[in-house]
């Protein structure tokens, strides 16, 4: 490879005196619609209609294994060949796919159509079919309705949990306005697993925050109120266009380190508190139980980790807040921190915290990255399935990185959970004797 | 458009995937958007492969598409050939790909790269993984094979065969060669070249000097035995050796095209399939009514073991690979059976539900279809999952093979007895609901099978808990924290429970809160 084609694909930035290598290349992540996995879970009364090919449906099922098969609430419409010969015809297809699956799912309240690769580079406009199918199948005095909406899952504009932030942004459209002059209130933003999101509502209702509302919400009509009086707090670091559809409707963003282990969810609390002023007493009162309790569980697992390096390649953009808990509360170095996008703004916080000497990445040159971890030889590295037993078979330790997305790894009670996941593979590695 | 949920085939360039990781010495550049990567897992997780597969992708994003994404292949094609050095290089385009019309083949043809590109047209909106698998391997060889090879005279040396077929994530691919190895090797016959799995392109280059080919898995081997014969004149041996049967006409075929002595492998002593199926045990197995799906191979075999060699009723036959549907239509003939080609898991549940069988002989989905339905069930086709890729020597082919289908058949049988007996004398201390079948190794909270419930957090927080937390007599629960517990996924909610009772009755506690729960959480964690 020549010099001058290193540098097309490989720069390194320094503005606002933080160094970035960005790489392009090969990535090796998933596309946004994979978000769906745990987006169904979340939603209980939505549908997810993916229009897009064969290979849609054979990720969906391979990356959501077993779970298929319990009734899912998701499924594809597989463009054929036919479908690719005339737009029209395209749209009358997808009518009849929608119009079946509403009459076998009768208690469907939302219905998401996710576009795909296919559907994209073919220009079919979803957006427009979400109003037409939207319209017919409206509130009416003899049915509920179900609400129709439609954005991009596609691997060309999503990488993995940007899916999310995409589905997302069509729900704020929906949200209601607040009243006017309405006391001020809380949104918190990101599909949590049930237990978390409740001991967070629970910490919130305790410090006194008296109007909180989750996106998304768990049912249809469960949309919380907004306008300039809402305060939204982000409880995932991939929902920079949701953040931007909210500030557009007036709500304003509390900035804060990502909840993640003990000092992070304190922080993440405290910044909330902050902004409905409430007394620093109290706040110290409310939160202390539950980060001590926190720092204890860390505290099983430092021995195991402190001195320890690892590597994040990128997949979720959850790993410079993971790097953060894990230098910061546990004493581990991060040598390299890849993410597939790095909000600046959002991750200011966790940026901070960071040791200086960390190398983060943007974007992927799959195989250079591999060359780097070879060299660098972490004791950890955090990557997707398909890296993961090849490193291991050269003798590296690695930790799958989706595991990380689905397990409940936020706030204080799930500390311990969340440092056990990096522990295990390196006490395995110790155990084995084969 | 078609609606699907599960897909028994996956796209066409997975089957090219297929082929290009189970050969040594290939590459294949696939025009891909961002997210195709997907892939590789189902060669590194449910294969278990040590390596990645060899493949590179252009990952382009939508932001490229404006641009040249042309170019961008072309970057991918220059830089995978100097990092891999392939001996050939495979080409083509994934669904998206496909759409944007690059045109791979020609992009890397005239790119005058060090090594042959082999440029592969794979339709993905017609046509499915299976035939690309066979198209891949079939351009592979067209491109590859020296048409001046010839074997050498038969005087002096034993007959020589190719094994076609046998790929990466293959059903039992790997022990069926090993199988079928032994059996050639008892007739005193050698293999030239088992291709795609193991081989390298320049294996490929020879693989006339065979005196004949041997098509394991036609679906993916005999697109290529065809041009075969007609470039080589190299005859092709079809008959698929699973089911004692089948072993026993194949061996016989084999020896007759080979020249040698059939009875040196037809008396292998490690048959032991017929005698356990003509054993008194077995008399119960008589006229079970079993219902079989799979790919058509493989759903072909199995009926003809389950009526000629287990004595089952075959009561469904079916595929869901068109491309084989004939082969399926005449064996359904012979049974007096409707077939059902189709590749709508739905349509196939509800033929089984409407057929009523005592086992299903199927594909991982017939295996989940089975459960709903609370019917036994064995896997005898792929798609299957890590389960079906174990670390045992476990075939399908051969008189081993047979062996091997026999326990697994039989197993999910024998413990549907089981679980008759256990409904049966329900009342009787030792056989009660609670204690739960063996296989299940007795712990199963309720009859219900706990593997279903992981995919159905609902239901399964209803069942976990049916026996109501209140049976400690030390700290009681309080509502909170009781509903607390319910959310805790069941399979590990028992050891919850435990602790935060142990705890909170070490602690003194008098009732047990929330707190409590997160304490004792905090406390036991490891």
């Amino acid at each position: 490879m020549s010099p001058a084609q290193v540098l097309a694909k490989s720069e390194t930035s320094r503005d606002g005196g933080l160094e970035v290598l960005r790489e392009r290349g090969q990535r090796e992540v998933f596309c946004g619609l994979t978000g769906i996995v745990w987006l169904h879970r979340k939603m209980q009364d939505a549908f997810f209609l993916v229009v897009g090919s064969r290979t849609c449906a054979h990720l969906l099922q391979s990356a959501a294994g077993v779970m298929i098969f319990a009734e899912p609430r998701f499924a594809t419409a597989i463009i054929e060949e036919r479908d690719l010969a005339g737009m029209a015809d395209c749209h009358a297809e997808l009518d009849r796919v929608v119009d079946r699956l509403l009459a076998r799912r009768p208690e469907i309240r939302q219905l998401f159509l996710v576009g795909s690769c296919p559907s994209e580079v073919i220009k079919l406009d979803l957006g427009n079919a979400a109003q037409r199918l939207g319209a017919k199948h409206v509130r009416t005095e003899g049915s509920e309705g179900v609400r129709i909406l439609a954005y991009s899952g596609s691997g060309i504009e999503t990488t993995f949990t940007e899916g999310e932030d995409a589905c997302l942004t069509t729900l704020v459209p929906e949200m209601p306005a607040e009243a006017p002059g309405a006391a001020l209130s809380l949104v918190m933003v990101g599909t949590l697993p049930d237990i978390v999101e409740d001991q967070f509502l629970r910490l919130f209702a305790e410090l006194g925050i008296a109007h909180v509302g989750v996106l998304p919400a768990r049912r249809a009509g469960g949309l919380p109120a907004l306008g300039p009086n809402t305060r939204y707090l982000l409880a995932q670091p991939f929902l920079g266009e949701t953040a931007r559809a909210l500030e557009d409707r007036g709500a304003v963003r509390i900035d804060a380190p990502f909840p993640f282990g003990a000092d992070g969810t304190a922080a993440w609390l405290a910044a909330a508190a902050a902004a409905f002023s409430i007394d620093e007493m109290h706040v110290n009162r409310v939160i202390a139980p539950g980060r001590e309790r926190a720092k204890r569980s860390l505290e099983r697992y430092r021995p195991m980790l402190e001195g320890k390096r690892i590597t994040f390649m990128p997949d979720s953009q959850l790993e410079i807040p993971l790097a953060r808990f894990l230098s910061t509360e546990l004493g581990m170095i991060p040598v390299e921190v890849g993410t597939p996008y790095l909000h600046r703004a959002h991750l200011a916080a966790d940026l901070a915290m960071l040791p200086p000497e960390t190398r983060i990445s943007e974007g992927q040159d799959v195989e250079r990255q591999l060359d780097r971890v070879r060299a660098d030889r972490p004791d950890l590295t955090v990557c997707g399935l398909g890296l993961a037993n090849p490193l291991e078979a050269e003798g590296l330790s690695t930790k799958w990185s989706i595991e990380l997305v689905f397990s409940p790894v936020h706030g204080f009670d799930q500390a311990g959970d969340l440092a056990e996941l990096f522990a295990r593979p390196l006490r395995r590695r110790d155990v084995l004797r084969i | 458009m078609q609606l699907a949920v599960w897909t028994y085939e996956g796209p066409p360039h997975v089957g090219a995937m297929r082929v290009a990781t189970a050969m040594r010495g290939v590459h294949y550049l696939l025009h891909a958007p961002q997210g195709d990567t997907y892939a590789d897992l189902l060669f590194t997780m449910i294969e278990r492969r040590s390596a990645r597969p060899p493949v590179t992708y252009t990952t382009f994003q939508a932001r490229d598409l404006g641009k040249d994404t042309a170019s961008m292949f072309q970057n991918a094609a220059r830089d995978a050939v100097e990092r891999f050095k392939p001996q050939a290089l495979l080409v083509g385009a994934s669904c998206t790909a496909e759409l944007i019309q690059d045109d791979p083949a020609g992009l890397a043809e005239n790119m005058g790269l060090p090594c042959p590109v082999i440029p592969l047209e794979l339709p993905s909106y017609q046509r499915k993984e299976n035939w690309g698998a066979a198209e891949t391997f079939y351009q592979i060889v067209r491109h590859l094979a020296d048409t001046s090879v010839r074997p050498a005279p038969r005087e002096g040396r034993r007959p020589r065969v190719n094994l076609l077929g046998p790929a990466a994530l293959g059903f039992r691919h790997r022990d069926d060669v090993r199988e079928i190895r032994r059996i050639l090797d008892l007739l005193g016959i050698d293999v030239h070249l088992v291709a795609p799995l193991g081989a390298s392109p320049e294996d490929i280059r020879t693989i006339g000097a065979a005196d004949f080919n041997i098509v394991l898995y036609p679906e993916i081997g005999d697109e290529a035995a065809r041009w075969l014969d007609k470039t080589f004149a190299q005859p092709a041996i079809r008959t698929v050796p699973i089911g004692v049967g089948a072993t026993r006409a194949f061996i016989a075929e084999v020896a007759a095209l080979a020249g040698v002595d059939p009875a040196l492998a037809l008396d292998d002593p490690s048959s032991h399939m017929p005698w356990w199926s003509r054993s008194v045990d077995s008399t119960y197995l008589t006229g079970k009514r079993v219902f079989i799906f799979g790919d058509a191979t493989h759903a072909v075999a199995a009926a003809r073991i389950a009526s000629e060699e287990l004595g089952f009723t075959v009561c469904g036959l079916g595929c869901y690979n068109r491309e084989f549907a004939r082969d399926i239509r005449a064996a359904a003939k012979e049974y007096g059976l409707e077939p059902l080609i189709t590749d709508d898991h739905l349509t196939v549940e509800e033929a089984i539900a409407a057929a009523a069988p005592e086992l299903v002989l199927g594909t991982q989905m017939e295996r989940h279809i089975a459960k709903r339905l609370g019917v036994p069930c064995a896997v005898i086709s792929a798609p299957v999952h890590v389960q079906d890729f174990p670390a045992r020597f476990s075939p399908q082919m051969g008189f081993e093979g047979a062996n091997v289908i026999f326990d697994t058949w039989v197993h999910p049988l024998v413990m549907g007895l089981e679980e008759h007996l256990l409904t049966m004398f329900r009342d009787d201390f030792e056989f009660s609901d609670a204690a739960g079948p063996s296989h299940l190794h007795g712990a199963a909270p309720s009859h219900s099978a706990a593997p279903q419930n992981a995919a159905q957090p609902e239901p399964a927080e209803q069942a976990g808990l049916a026996t109501p937390v209140a049976s400690n007599d030390t700290a009681g629960w309080t509502d909170e924290a009781e509903r607390e517990l319910r959310k805790i996924p069941f399979f590990v909610r028992g050891k919850a429970k435990r602790n935060t009772e142990k705890y909170a009755n070490d602690m003194g506690l008098a009732a047990i809160t929330l707190d409590t729960l997160y304490e004792a959480k905090a406390h036991y964690a490891r």
